[in-house]
C-alpha cells in the first residue's frame, strides 16, 4: 500500500505539470455542465412558419344553412408555432427559401367554400398550402411532423365544432326550443313535448282510433330515448380514439435528470477510461514499468493505483459538474449518498476497463486514441431505446453494451438521481462484475507485457 | 554475482543457450556481441525482470541495480521528485537523505529542480544510474548505458561508472561500442546467437585472436573482435 500511495501521489503530480490536460479535465466537466443546464433550462422554442391566410375574412363555415361560430383556427395555430404572418405567395416562398422559416402555410381563398361543401351534394376537397424547403432531410422530417400535428389539431377543431352543431340539432329535435334560418326565428316543439301532447289527447280519441295514436306516441318516446343516446355517439366521431396511458415497465425520471445523467456518465467515462488507460500506457512509455514491478510495486498494486487515480479523479470532476448543473437544474442534495455510491462502483468499473486498455498498448498517444475509439461508440449505442431499431438489432446492442460499463454506470447515476429512476441494486452488481472481469483482464495483458 | 548454464527460449527460439557468467566486487564486466546475441536477455535474467527457462543465477547479498537502456525515469518530474520516489518506493527509511546523497553522487546537485525533459541525454542517463543505485546494490547492471550520447557525455559516464567500481560495485553491463569495452570492461563476454563464445580480459581476446588471424590482432580491438566472430562462423 505504501508504493500505491507514492505513485498515486507521483500520477497526480504528473498531471499537474501538464496544464493542458489539467485544464480540460476541469474545464470539460464545467462546459459540459453549461451547455446541458441552458439545454435543459431554456424553453424548446416554437418553429417559425409563414402564415398567409388569403380567406375573405367574415366567411364562416356553415353547416346545414347555419353558420358555425368562429373557430380562431389561426390562433390556434399560431399558439404552437412562431407565425410570421406574410402578405403574398412571393414573400412566402422568399422566406421559406431563405431558410428564414421553416415552411409556410398557405390558407386558399376558397377553404372556407370547400368546407361548406362537404354537407352539400357535391363536395369538394378542402386543402391548405404547406411550402417546405428539403434541403436538409431531418429538417424536413421535422416540418412534416408539426405540419401533420397542426392539421391533425385543426380537423380535430373543425370536426369537434360540426359534432358541437349536431348535438345541438338533436337537442332541438328531442326536446325543442328556437331555431333561426333566413334571419326568422322557428319554434321547434320537440319529440319529448309531442309524446306528452299525444299522451295528453289519447283519452279524449274514440276507442277505435287510440291505439294507432298510442303506436304514434311509443315512437316518439322511443325516438328521443334514442337521440339522446346518439348524442354522445356523435360527440366522439370527432376523436372516436382516446389514449389511456398506462406505464408497465422502464419506470424513467424526468427527461431533465435524464440528460444530467447522461451528461455526468459520459464525463466520468471519458475522464477515467483516458485517464486510466493513459496512465498505465505512460508506465511503459517512460520505460519505468520493469523498474517498478522489479519488487517495488506488484502489478496488482500498479493496477489498483491506476484505478484509484482514476476513481479520484472521476469523483472530483462528476461531483463538480452535478453541482454546477444545480445551477440550472436543481437536484435531490438529500441523495448526494447514493450519488457517491453510484459514481464509485461506476468509476472503479471504468477505471478497470481502461486499465485493460492502456495494460494493451505501449504509447499513451495508441492508448488514448483506442480509448477515445471504444468509449464513443459504446456511449452512444447505450443511448438507443428499445423499437428505434430492429429486435436482433436491439438484442446485439444490449449483449454488446452490457459488457462495457457505460450503460450500468449510466443506469446506476439516473437512479441515484432520482428515485423516479431504475433501481440501483441491480446496476451496481453488473458494475461489480465488470470491474472483476475488466481487472483480470488487465492483469493478464501486464503479466504478458512483463514475458517480453 | 554468478550465473551458470543459463537458457532462455522465446517461443522455438533459444535466445540463450547455456550462457555462464560470474564477477567479483569492484570488478567491470563488459558485455559484447552482435544484434540479438542475446546481451539486454541475460542482463534482464541477471536483474530478475525475465525468468531462465534454465540455469541458476545467484548473487551474494545486497540488492542488484539494474539500470536499462533508456531512461526508465519520469520526465515530467523534477530530477529531485524522480530520486525521492523511488527512494520512497523502495522504502527507504530517510528518502531526502539518499536523494540528497545520488544527487551529490551524480553531480547534479544544482539542478535537482529541474525538470528531467528538459535535460541532456547524458544527464538524464546520469540520474538513470543514481535510481539504478538508490538500493545501494553490490551489483550494478547497466543495459548499453552509453547509446546516444556524445563523446564529452560519454566519458563523464564511464568516470562516474568506473568510481563505483573503484568504491567495490560489481558492475556489468552490455555495449555496441567495442572500444569502450576494451577501455573500461576489465574482463570481456563475448556474445554470439545465444552462446557465450568467450570470457576474458582484452588482451586475451586478442591473443586468442593473433593464432587465427594475425594481421587483425595487431590493429584495433573492434577489427579483432570482428575477426574473432568471422572465423567462429558469426
Amino acid at each position: 500500500m505504501r508504493g500505491v500511495r507514492w505513485l498515486l501521489l507521483k500520477d497526480l503530480q504528473i498531471l499537474r505539470r501538464s496544464p493542458l490536460q489539467a485544464v480540460l479535465l476541469v474545464a470539460y466537466p464545467i462546459l459540459i455542465a453549461v451547455l446541458i443546464g441552458f439545454a435543459i433550462s431554456r424553453e424548446p422554442s416554437d418553429p417559425r412558419v409563414a402564415f398567409l391566410n388569403e380567406v375573405p375574412p367574415n366567411t364562416r363555415i356553415n353547416v346545414g344553412g347555419q353558420e358555425l361560430p368562429k373557430a380562431n383556427v389561426k390562433d390556434r395555430i399560431c399558439e404552437r408555432v412562431e407565425c410570421v404572418f406574410v402578405d403574398d405567395r412571393d414573400e412566402a416562398e422568399e422566406k421559406v427559401e431563405s431558410g428564414d422559416v421553416l415552411a409556410a402555410l398557405i390558407l386558399p381563398a376558397n377553404l372556407v367554400n370547400q368546407i361548406n361543401s362537404l354537407s352539400t351534394l357535391t363536395p369538394g376537397v378542402p386543402e391548405i398550402e404547406v411550402l417546405v424547403n428539403e434541403e436538409n432531410a431531418v429538417k424536413a422530417e421535422l416540418v412534416d411532423d408539426r405540419i401533420t400535428s397542426l392539421l391533425a389539431q385543426a380537423n380535430l377543431q373543425i370536426a369537434q365544432r360540426i359534432g358541437a352543431e349536431g348535438g345541438r340539432y338533436l337537442g332541438l329535435l328531442v326536446n325543442g326550443g328556437q331555431f333561426s334560418v333566413l334571419g326568422e326565428t322557428i319554434q321547434i316543439l320537440g319529440l319529448r313535448a309531442t309524446a306528452q301532447i299525444l299522451k295528453t289527447v289519447t283519452p279524449a280519441l274514440p276507442p277505435n282510433l287510440r291505439p294507432a295514436l298510442e303506436e304514434v306516441t311509443e315512437f316518439a318516446t322511443q325516438a328521443r330515448d334514442n337521440l339522446d343516446v346518439a348524442k354522445p355517439l356523435i360527440d366522439r366521431l370527432a376523436q372516436p380514439i382516446a389514449v389511456d396511458k398506462v406505464v408497465v415497465g422502464g419506470k424513467s425520471p424526468p427527461l431533465e435528470i435524464f440528460a444530467i445523467a447522461v451528461a455526468a456518465t459520459l464525463t466520468l467515462a471519458f475522464v477515467v477510461v483516458l485517464l486510466v488507460a493513459g496512465s498505465l500506457a505512460l508506465e511503459r512509455e517512460e520505460n519505468a514499468f520493469s523498474r517498478l514491478t522489479r519488487g517495488l510495486v506488484s502489478s496488482g498494486g500498479l493496477l489498483g493505483e491506476k484505478v484509484l487515480l482514476g476513481v479520484v479523479v472521476g469523483l472530483v470532476v462528476t461531483l463538480l459538474m452535478l453541482f454546477g448543473m444545480q445551477v440550472f437544474s436543481p437536484l435531490d442534495l438529500g441523495r448526494v449518498p447514493l450519488w457517491l455510491v453510484a459514481i464509485l462502483f461506476s468509476a472503479a468499473a471504468l477505471g478497470a476497463a481502461g486499465a485493460a486498455l492502456g495494460a494493451a498498448a505501449r504509447e499513451v498517444r495508441a492508448v488514448s486514441l483506442l480509448a477515445f475509439m471504444v468509449t464513443l461508440p459504446v456511449a452512444f449505442l447505450s443511448l438507443v431505446p428499445s423499437g428505434a431499431v430492429g429486435a436482433g438489432a436491439f438484442d446485439a446492442i444490449r449483449i454488446f453494451t452490457a459488457l462495457f460499463p457505460f450503460k450500468p454506470a449510466l443506469e446506476a447515476i439516473t437512479a441515484a438521481l432520482d428515485e423516479a429512476g431504475p433501481g440501483i441494486g441491480g446496476p451496481l452488481l453488473h458494475l461489480t462484475v465488470l470491474f472483476a472481469a475488466y481487472a483480470a483482464i488487465a492483469r493478464l495483458a501486464l503479466r504478458r507485457f512483463a514475458a517480453v | 554475482m554468478r550465473a551458470s548454464g543459463v537458457v532462455k527460449r522465446f517461443g522455438d527460439r533459444e535466445a540463450l543457450r547455456g550462457v555462464s557468467l560470474s564477477a567479483g566486487p569492484g570488478e567491470l564486466v563488459a558485455i559484447i556481441g552482435p544484434n540479438g546475441a542475446g546481451k539486454t536477455t541475460l542482463l534482464s535474467i541477471l536483474a530478475g525482470i525475465a525468468r531462465p527457462d534454465a540455469g541458476e543465477v545467484a548473487s551474494a547479498d545486497g540488492a542488484i541495480g539494474w539500470v536499462p537502456q533508456q531512461a526508465a525515469l519520469y520526465r515530467r518530474l523534477t530530477v529531485e521528485e524522480n530520486l525521492l520516489l523511488f527512494a520512497r518506493l523502495e522504502g527507504h527509511e530517510d528518502p531526502r537523505a539518499s536523494a540528497d546523497e545520488m544527487l551529490e553522487l551524480t553531480g547534479l546537485g544544482e539542478r535537482r529542480g529541474e525538470i528531467v525533459a528538459r535535460l541532456s541525454g547524458g544527464n538524464q542517463q546520469r540520474i538513470n544510474i543514481a535510481i539504478g543505485l538508490l538500493s545501494r546494490p553490490a551489483v550494478l547492471l547497466l543495459d548499453e548505458p552509453s547509446v546516444g550520447l556524445d563523446p564529452r557525455q560519454r566519458a563523464r559516464l564511464w568516470e562516474f561508472v568506473s568510481s563505483l567500481a573503484g568504491r567495490g560495485t560489481t558492475v556489468i553491463f552490455s555495449t555496441h561500442d567495442i572500444q569502450e569495452a576494451e577501455r573500461y570492461g576489465g574482463r570481456v563476454l563475448v556474445l554470439a546467437d545465444g552462446e557465450s563464445l568467450f570470457d576474458g580480459s582484452a588482451g586475451e581476446l586478442r591473443e586468442a585472436v593473433r593464432s587465427e588471424a594475425p594481421e587483425a590482432a595487431d590493429r584495433d580491438f573492434e577489427t579483432a573482435f570482428v575477426a574473432y566472430l568471422q572465423h567462429r562462423g558469426h
